[in-house]
C-alpha cells in the first residue's frame, strides 16, 4: 500500500532515552484517532545522528525535521502537518544564533555538510526489517560478489579502493584479506572472519549506531569478506553494554538466514557461511585483536606478542581476519559502485599503495563542548574547523574552543592551531593524535588539559590487563604523578619523569593499549605545557576544574538572591536573605559545584 | 539459597563448553544478579574447568560482580564526553546523596553505585543509568528527584 507521508521517528539509544518509543506510540494513537492510518505510516529508524536534540523525527517526503518533541506536541503535529499539510514551525530546529527555525533536513548545517556512505540508510529504513534494506539496494553487492566475481577479484577491488581499517589502526583491509586467504590456503585450514564491535573508546558510539540503524550492511560486508577469504564461520564480538544493538543484530541475522543470505548455500550457490554473536563482558583491552580472540575462546582477554599475526594464527590458531564494524559496512558499497567511486572521496592517491592516503568517508561521534552533538559522517580530508564549527555549530554559550580529542585513550588533544588540518589517518598521526575509531570530543576553555590527561591515564590504569610490566606499572606511576600535579603537589621534575615513562611504555609494552597509552600525556604536554606549569609552579588550575586548586565565589553583582544555591548546598556553606546577594563560607564548602548547577544567572564562579 | 539447578541448565544450554564461559557467567549473573561462590564452583564442575579459571574470568571482566548488588543498579557514565561535562562531580553527588562509595550497595539493598566507561549516548552527557533507564543531561540538583523515582523515601531508608 502506498502511503502519502512517512513519519520517521528516531529509535537510536539517545532518542529512546528521551522517550522516543512513547512519542512514537502517541503519534500512532493520534494517527489512528484521526483516521489517517491508511495514509500515513510511522517508521522507527536507527540513530539519525542529531542526538543533542532528541527525540527527533523526520516527515517525508516533505523532508521536515522536528526535534526536542514532547508527547504534548503530538496532537498539534499530527493535526497541522499530517492532516492539514502545514508544517509546525514551533517544533522545528533553530541553529544556534540563527534568527528563525530551519524547516528541512538539507537546510540544516548539521546535515548539509555530511556525506553519507556507511550511514546511507540512516533515518530511512526500519533496521528490524530486512525488506527495507533490500529495497535500498541491500544485498545487491552480495549477489554481484557471489555471481560475477572470483574471490581474487573481490580482494583486488577492496585493495584498489584503499579502504583502511576504521577501528583505529588504519591497516589496508584488502591487504589483510589477501594475507588471511593465503595463510589459510597455505596451511590447508579454514579461516575465520570476525567483526570487532567491542567499541570501548569512551566518547565513541559509531559502531553502536551503525549496528542499531543498519545491521544488514555489516552482515552483507562480512558475507562478502568471508567469500573472498574463504571462511565458513564468522563472529561478531559485541560489548555487553549495547543491548539494543545486540538485539537488532540477532534479529537481522535470523532474517538473513530466512532469506537464504546466510547459512547453507547462500543465494543458491555452494557457498556456506554463518555468523554467531559473542558478547564481551566489559573489558576495554578486548578491542585489541589478540585479546579479543582470547575472549572469543572464553578466556581472560590478555593480549599476546604479535610477531605471529592473527591473520595467520588467530582464533583457535586458525587464520583470522578481524575488521571493525564500520570497515565491514563499507564493503558492500565498494563492491556495488566500484573502487574508483570510493577513491574519489578522501585524500592522497591510493591507486598503487593504500598507505599513500585515506579514501572514503569516516563516521565520527562529535561530542563534548559543542552545540550539535551527535553522529556524523564526513569525507576524509575535511578540516577540523568544518566539523566543529559548521557541522557542530561551534562551542556552546559562546565560550572559546580549546582542544579537540580524537582517537580515544590512544589518541591526543589538538589545539586551535590545528583546526585547519585535514582529517585523515596520516595528518592526525603526524600531529600527535590519531584517527582511532572516531570519537571526537570537543573541549572549551573550562576543560583542564592536565585533568583530561589524568582521566585517560586513570581509565587505562583500570583497563590494563596487567600482563606486561611497562603497561601495568608505567600507567600506575604516571597516574600517581598526574594526580599529584592536579592536587597542586607537583614538582619541577615531574614533567621530565612523565616523558621518560612514556618513552619506555611506547618502546616496551606488549600491545597497542600500552604502547599508545602515553599519547594523551605527550600530546597535552606538547600543546598545553603552560597548563602543567600553572599547576606545578603557581598551584592554580586555569580552567577551574582541579578541585584542590580552586575555590567557589558568589559574584555579588550578578546574584539576585533567588536562594536556589542555598537549597542545593548540602553543607550549609551558602547563606543570605532572599532577594539579597548571598555569601559563601569557604570553611564549609566541599567544592561539589552543586551551586553552579543550581544558579540560573551564572553568578557562582570557579576560580 | 542459590538454585544450582538453574546453573546446570544454563551451562547445559551452552554445551558445557569452556569456550562459552563468558556467556555462561553473564547468564548466571543475570539470573542471580551477582556471582556467588557456589555458582562459580558449580559452573567449574559442570564445564570441567578449575575453579581458578572460572574465577579469573569473573574477576577480569568488569561486567561481573562477586558481591550482591542492590535492587536498583546506578551506573554513572565516565566516558570522555561525560567527563568533560562534569561526571566526576555527579558521581560525588550521588555518592553523598546515598551515603555509599562507588562499588558499594546501600545497607537496605535498594541501590548500588558504580561507574561505566561509556554507554555510547554521549549526546546526552552527562549520563546516569538506573537499571535500564537512561537519565541524560543530568545536573547535581536533579539527583534527588531521580532517586525518588525508584525509592520514594530513600533518604530515610539509606541513611
Amino acid at each position: 500500500m502506498a502511503y502519502r507521508s512517512h513519519v520517521l521517528v528516531c529509535a537510536g539509544t539517545g532518542c529512546v532515552s528521551c522517550g522516543s518509543y512513547e512519542l512514537g506510540a502517541a503519534i500512532e494513537g493520534e494517527i489512528a484517532k484521526r483516521d489517517l492510518a491508511g495514509e500515513v505510516q510511522l517508521v522507527r529508524t536507527g540513530c539519525q545522528g542529531f542526538c543533542a536534540e532528541g527525540p527527533v523525527l523526520i516527515v517525508q517526503p516533505d523532508e521536515v525535521f522536528y526535534c526536542g518533541l514532547k508527547k504534548s506536541d503530538v496532537p498539534t503535529l499530527v493535526e497541522e502537518h499530517l492532516l492539514k499539510g502545514r508544517p509546525v514551525t514551533r517544533l522545528m530546529y533553530t541553529p544556534p544564533a540563527a534568527p528563525a527555525p530551519v524547516p528541512t533536513l538539507s537546510q540544516i548545517p548539521f546535515f548539509a555538510k555530511q556525506k553519507l556512505v556507511v550511514l546511507r540508510n540512516r533515518g530511512l529504513i526500519d533496521p528490524e526489517r530486512i525488506e527495507d534494506y533490500i529495497a535500498r539496494d541491500g544485498y545487491a553487492a552480495l549477489a554481484k560478489a557471489l555471481g560475477d566475481m572470483t574471490p581474487e577479484q573481490i580482494i583486488q577491488e577492496i585493495k584498489l579502493s584503499g579502504l583502511r581499517g576504521r577501528g583505529g589502526g588504519g591497516f589496508p583491509a584488502g591487504v589483510k584479506w589477501a594475507t588471511c586467504r593465503q595463510a589459510a590456503i597455505h596451511r590447508g585450514v579454514e579461516p575465520i572472519v570476525v567483526c570487532n564491535a567491542d567499541e570501548g573508546d569512551p566518547g565513541a558510539f559509531m559502531d553502536r549506531s551503525i549496528i542499531e540503524s543498519d545491521p544488514h550492511s555489516v552482515i552483507e560486508g562480512m558475507v562478502i569478506g568471508a567469500r573472498a577469504i574463504g571462511a565458513q564461520q564468522g563472529f561478531v564480538y559485541i560489548r555487553h553494554e549495547y543491548p539494543i544493538a545486540r538485539e537488532r543484530l540477532a534479529k537481522a541475522l535470523d532474517q538473513a538466514r530466512a532469506f537464504g543470505l546466510l547459512g547453507r548455500g547462500i543465494l543458491g550457490t555452494k557457498f556456506d557461511f554463518d555468523i554467531s554473536v559473542v558478547q564481551g563482558a566489559g573489558a576495554f583491552v578486548c578491542g585489541e585483536s589478540t585479546a579479543l580472540m582470547a575472549s572469543l575462546e572464553g578466556r581472560v582477554g590478555e593480549p599476546r606478542a604479535k610477531y605471529i599475526h592473527t591473520v595467520e594464527y588467530g582464533y583457535k590458531n586458525l587464520p583470522t581476519n578481524l575488521n571493525n564494524v564500520e570497515t565491514w559496512a563499507n564493503v558492500p558499497l565498494i563492491i556495488n559502485r566500484g573502487a574508483a567511486w570510493f577513491t574519489a572521496m578522501g585524500t592522497g592517491d591510493v591507486s598503487d599503495n593504500p598507505w599513500n592516503g585515506s579514501s572514503g568517508t569516516k563516521v565520527f561521534s562529535l561530542v563534548g563542548k559543542v552545540n550539535n552533538t551527535g553522529l556524523i559522517e564526513v569525507p576524509m580530508g575535511i578540516t577540523l574547523r568544518e566539523i566543529i564549527f559548521e557541522i557542530g555549530g561551534g562551542i556552546p554559550r559562546g565560550r572559546a574552543f580549546k582542544a579537540v580529542q580524537t582517537g580515544g585513550p590512544s589518541g591526543g588533544c589538538l589545539p586551535a592551531a590545528h583546526l585547519d588540518m585535514p582529517v585523515d589517518f596520516d595528518s592526525l598521526t603526524a600531529a600527535g593524535s590519531m584517527m582511532g575509531s572516531g570519537g571526537m570530543i570537543v573541549m572549551d576553555d573550562q576543560t583542564c588539559m592536565v585533568d583530561v590527561a589524568r582521566y585517560f591515564i586513570a581509565f587505562l590504569t583500570e583497563e590494563s590487563c596487567g600482563k606486561c610490566i611497562p603497561c601495568r606499572e608505567g600507567l600506575r606511576c604516571s597516574l600517581d604523578v598526574l594526580t599529584r600535579i592536579t592536587e597542586g603537589k607537583g614538582d619541577e621534575g615531574d614533567i621530565a619523569l612523565l616523558e621518560e615513562m612514556g618513552g619506555v611504555m611506547q618502546d616496551a609494552c606488549l600491545c597497542a593499549l600500552g604502547s599508545s597509552a602515553p599519547n594523551p600525556v605527550i600530546s597535552t604536554l606538547r600543546y598545553f605545557r603552560d597548563e602543567y606549569d600553572a599547576h606545578i609552579r603557581d598551584h592554580t588550575c586555569p580552567a577551574g576544574v582541579c578541585k584542590a586548586l580552586i575555590h567557589y565565589e558568589i559574584d555579588q553583582a550578578k546574584c539576585d538572591g533567588c536562594h536556589a544555591c542555598v537549597t542545593a548546598c548540602s553543607t550549609g556553606a551558602i547563606t543570605g536573605q532572599v532577594k539579597y546577594p548571598h555569601l559563601l563560607n569557604q570553611d564549609l564548602c566541599i567544592k561539589c559545584g552543586a551551586c553552579v548547577d543550581a544558579c540560573k544567572r551564572e553568578a557562582v564562579l570557579r576560580a | 539459597m542459590t538454585d544450582l539447578i538453574k546453573v546446570e541448565q544454563i551451562v547445559d544450554r551452552h554445551g558445557r563448553s569452556r569456550d562459552n564461559l563468558i556467556a555462561i557467567l553473564l547468564e548466571c549473573q543475570e539470573e542471580f544478579l551477582h556471582l556467588p561462590r557456589e555458582v562459580i564452583e558449580s559452573v567449574a564442575v559442570r564445564v570441567k574447568a578449575p575453579v581458578a579459571q572460572v574465577l579469573s574470568i569473573a574477576t577480569f571482566y568488569r561486567g561481573f560482580s562477586l558481591k550482591p548488588v542492590g535492587r536498583h543498579r546506578i551506573h554513572v557514565c565516565m566516558g570522555t564526553a561525560c567527563h568533560v561535562q562534569g561526571a566526576p562531580r555527579l558521581l560525588d553527588a550521588v555518592s553523598r546523596e546515598l551515603g555509599i562509595q562507588r562499588g558499594e550497595t546501600t545497607p537496605d539493598m535498594e541501590f548500588s553505585l558504580d561507574t561505566v566507561n561509556c554507554l555510547g549516548c554521549c549526546g546526552l552527557a552527562p549520563v546516569v543509568t538506573v537499571g535500564t533507564d537512561v537519565h541524560g543531561k543530568l545536573k547535581q540538583t536533579g539527583i534527588p528527584r531521580m532517586l525518588r523515582k525508584y525509592v520514594k523515601d530513600y533518604k530515610a531508608k539509606t541513611h
